[in-house]
């Protein structure tokens, strides 16, 4: 008999508790394939958020540490200081990463941690049952914005992969979703090279990924997922907004020090980065961030 | 024999710890405490370890839980304001059962306040201070001396219950040199930490380190475990000073650098005839009631001297049950009593007590 699809070793066998049509699962599963096809499973350690996935550690088969609400990086960052060696990464949702833990998130960012965020953005407070988050979209009706976010009484969205490539340690930025089988490869391909770059060492890195939450946005699963296509995307596009991968390859192999922030190079190409990533954030799309990447890797 | 030096109080804090073995410290800058992070930021890079000035209190503190629950000795160090930030980690470092060392070198409250000592923080240290029930176990050193000792136990009992112990000081403490001597390092007693998280190896289970459990039957057992433990520590941990206590005709119950003030009291209050026995909690959670009980036994009356508005004091009745007239002095904002008030007091308690 020829097995055609088995569950990541990395997730163990408890049933999911997501709702129907969330894709926290689908994410979970990407983040163990990505462990298991780089042999990292025993070499992991997770800190769970405060959100619907706060007990994803009944899923992951790595070792787990649960977070207060938004200190995950922070807790990362201790886990990591004490094993440089293992892999250490954050699952956060944007009420955890974005509104009360954006300190944390910010400083890790900043420092270089050499650790790893997936970061699934849902635009809303999945587990409190629909409560606006810093990254709900303009219009989008909410248990707290009931007649729809307005930027005179809420304000705006908050673009957090836009926003950490204006710091100089990240050494990759991306972001995916998980609405599409072409989605979710990229989304897995850019998990896989996130765990790669730390594995090397080399940095500070996240994967924002876009994420649905059909019961508190009151739609079905594929309603769900035409409306992140449709809306979500609009406002936070896809696509690389920092990839410093080689330039941080080339000063650890220099013995330059600790991540991309702190070699000359980096500094070097510091200016430019951060003039791309504004480019990116102003809704120009993550290709000009791409392309100022290239020129500077070039 | 190990070396006599002179050094502040906060130094010997940071020296204490590195020797117990801590190589992670997290800390966010603070007057009156500040010498401790200055010291790490110096040290640790030299020995291998790692200084981290966090965003914020509260950063620095789950800093410590993920050290803490990846198994290592680690420790923050902050004053009055910033504890209270450290709060929401200290629960949930109770309940995840994670063991680190917490000093408080207090300055006065409430609100920012002011540098200069106090003692006013003693509730807010052990009765909890963030929400849900638990403890630290929190040690109040009265010397550099005992700051050193005291720095090292508190490693010691947090790794061996897997609880957080606070080293309760105040500014006055921190910043006075003295002489110290460090032992030698079989005051170290270092345990297994096979609950920790440090990478499966795929050759064992995952570990995990949580305080969320949502089945009320199972959060009910993970609280009766930590009532045990509270009692476990209760009996053998607790620890007092009792000086001049038998025949005394009053006792005063004072920790911390007050007692210091005491011990002349006890001088100057001979000389009018009047003998004045000492009782000093060195652990404040555990609480030596049974001491006090012990000791007071055949005093008149107690009396509580804080540098706060009267706190410990509630414990001393506690303790006491009714069984002896409990009275309390204290100044606030960064004064202290002087002898002589206390010495006032005394005579004026006791001309009421016969
Ligand atoms: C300190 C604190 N404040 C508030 C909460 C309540 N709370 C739990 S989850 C949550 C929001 C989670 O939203 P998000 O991070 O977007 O995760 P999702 O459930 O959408 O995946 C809040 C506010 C809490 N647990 N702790
Ligand atoms: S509430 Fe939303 S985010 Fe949470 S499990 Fe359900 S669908 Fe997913
Ligand atoms: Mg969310």
């Amino acid at each position: 008999m020829k097995t055609v699809f088995k569950k990541p070793h990395a997730l163990t066998d408890t049933p999911f508790h997501y709702c129907p049509g969330c894709t926290h699962g689908i994410i979970h599963r990407l983040v163990a394939e990505a462990l298991d096809e780089l042999g990292l499973e025993g070499d992991a350690i997770g800190v769970a958020p405060v959100g619907c996935a706060y007990n994803n550690y009944e899923y992951f088969n790595c070792d787990v540490q649960q977070a207060a609400h938004g200190r995950a990086p922070a807790v990362a960052t201790g886990i990591k200081r004490v094993h440089p060696g293992k892999i250490v990464f954050t699952y956060q949702g944007d009420g955890d990463l974005a509104a009360i833990g954006t300190a944390e998130i910010v400083h890790a960012a900043a420092r270089g941690e050499r650790i790893t965020t997936v970061f699934v953005n849902n635009a809303i407070y999945g587990m409190t049952s629909g409560q606006m988050a810093p990254t709900t979209l303009l219009g989008q009706v909410t248990s707290t914005s009931p007649t729809g976010r307005k930027p005179e009484l809420h304000g705006y969205p908050i673009n957090i992969c836009e926003m950490l490539a204006t710091l100089d340690a990240p050494v990759y930025i991306e972001r995916v979703a998980s609405n599409s089988v072409k989605n979710i490869n990229s989304a897995k391909r850019a998990i896989k090279k996130a765990f790669e770059i730390q594995r090397a060492g080399l940095g500070y890195t996240i994967v924002e990924v876009l994420s649905t939450c059909p019961t508190n946005w009151g739609m079905s699963p594929i309603e769900s997922m035409k409306w992140l296509e449709e809306n979500m995307i609009k406002r936070y596009p896809l696509g690389v907004f920092r990839d410093r991968t080689a330039e941080a390859k080339a000063s650890a192999a220099a013995g330059a020090g600790v991540g991309a922030g702190n070699g000359a190079g980096a500094e070097a190409g510091a200016a430019g980065g951060a003039s791309a990533a504004a480019v990116a954030g102003n809704g120009a799309g993550a290709e000009a961030a791409r392309a100022g990447q290239e020129a500077r890797n070039g | 024999m190990a070396e006599r030096l002179l050094m502040k109080g906060n130094e010997v804090i940071a020296e204490a710890a590195i020797r117990a073995g801590c190589r992670h410290y997290f800390g966010y800058p603070i007057t009156p405490q500040t010498e401790i992070a200055h010291y790490m930021a110096k040290k640790m890079p030299e020995i291998g370890g790692t200084f981290i000035q966090a965003e914020s209190e509260v950063a620095a503190i789950n800093m410590v839980y993920g050290a803490a629950g990846a198994g290592a000795r680690a420790m923050t160090s902050s004053s009055s304001p910033g504890i209270s930030l450290k709060q929401e980690g200290l629960s949930y470092m109770a309940c995840a059962e994670l063991p680190a060392v917490i000093v408080n070198i207090m300055r006065c409250g409430p609100g920012l306040g002011g540098i200069m000592a106090a003692q006013a923080d003693y509730f807010q240290a052990v009765k909890g201070g963030g929400h849900g029930d638990y403890h630290l176990v929190v040690l109040a050193p009265n010397s550099v001396q005992e700051l050193y000792e005291l720095t090292v136990e508190a490693f010691n009992i947090a790794d061996r219950y897997r609880v957080v112990a606070m080293i309760l000081g105040d500014g006055m403490l921190g910043q006075m040199m003295e002489a110290v001597q460090f032992k030698d390092s079989e005051d170290i007693r270092k345990c297994d930490k096979g609950w920790a998280t440090t990478g499966t190896g795929l050759e064992r289970p995952h570990n995990v380190i949580t305080s969320i459990d949502t089945v009320p039957e199972r959060l009910e057992a993970v609280n009766n475990r930590l009532q045990a433990r509270y009692r476990d520590i209760a009996a053998n941990e607790t620890r007092v000073e009792a000086i001049n206590c038998e025949g005394a005709d009053i006792i005063i119950t004072a920790f911390g650098t007050v007692s210091r003030i005491i011990k002349n009291v006890i001088a100057d209050a001979e000389k009018e005839g009047v003998r004045v026995g000492l009782i000093r909690p060195i652990t404040l959670w555990p609480f030596p009631s049974q001491a006090i009980r012990d000791y007071s036994a055949g005093a008149k009356a107690v009396l509580s001297v804080e540098l706060n508005a009267g706190q410990m004091v509630e414990d001393v009745m506690i303790a006491l049950a009714g069984a002896k007239p409990v009275y309390f002095l204290g100044r606030t904002g960064g004064m202290a009593p002087t002898q002589l008030e206390i010495v006032g007091k005394i005579k004026d308690i006791l001309g009421r007590a016969s």
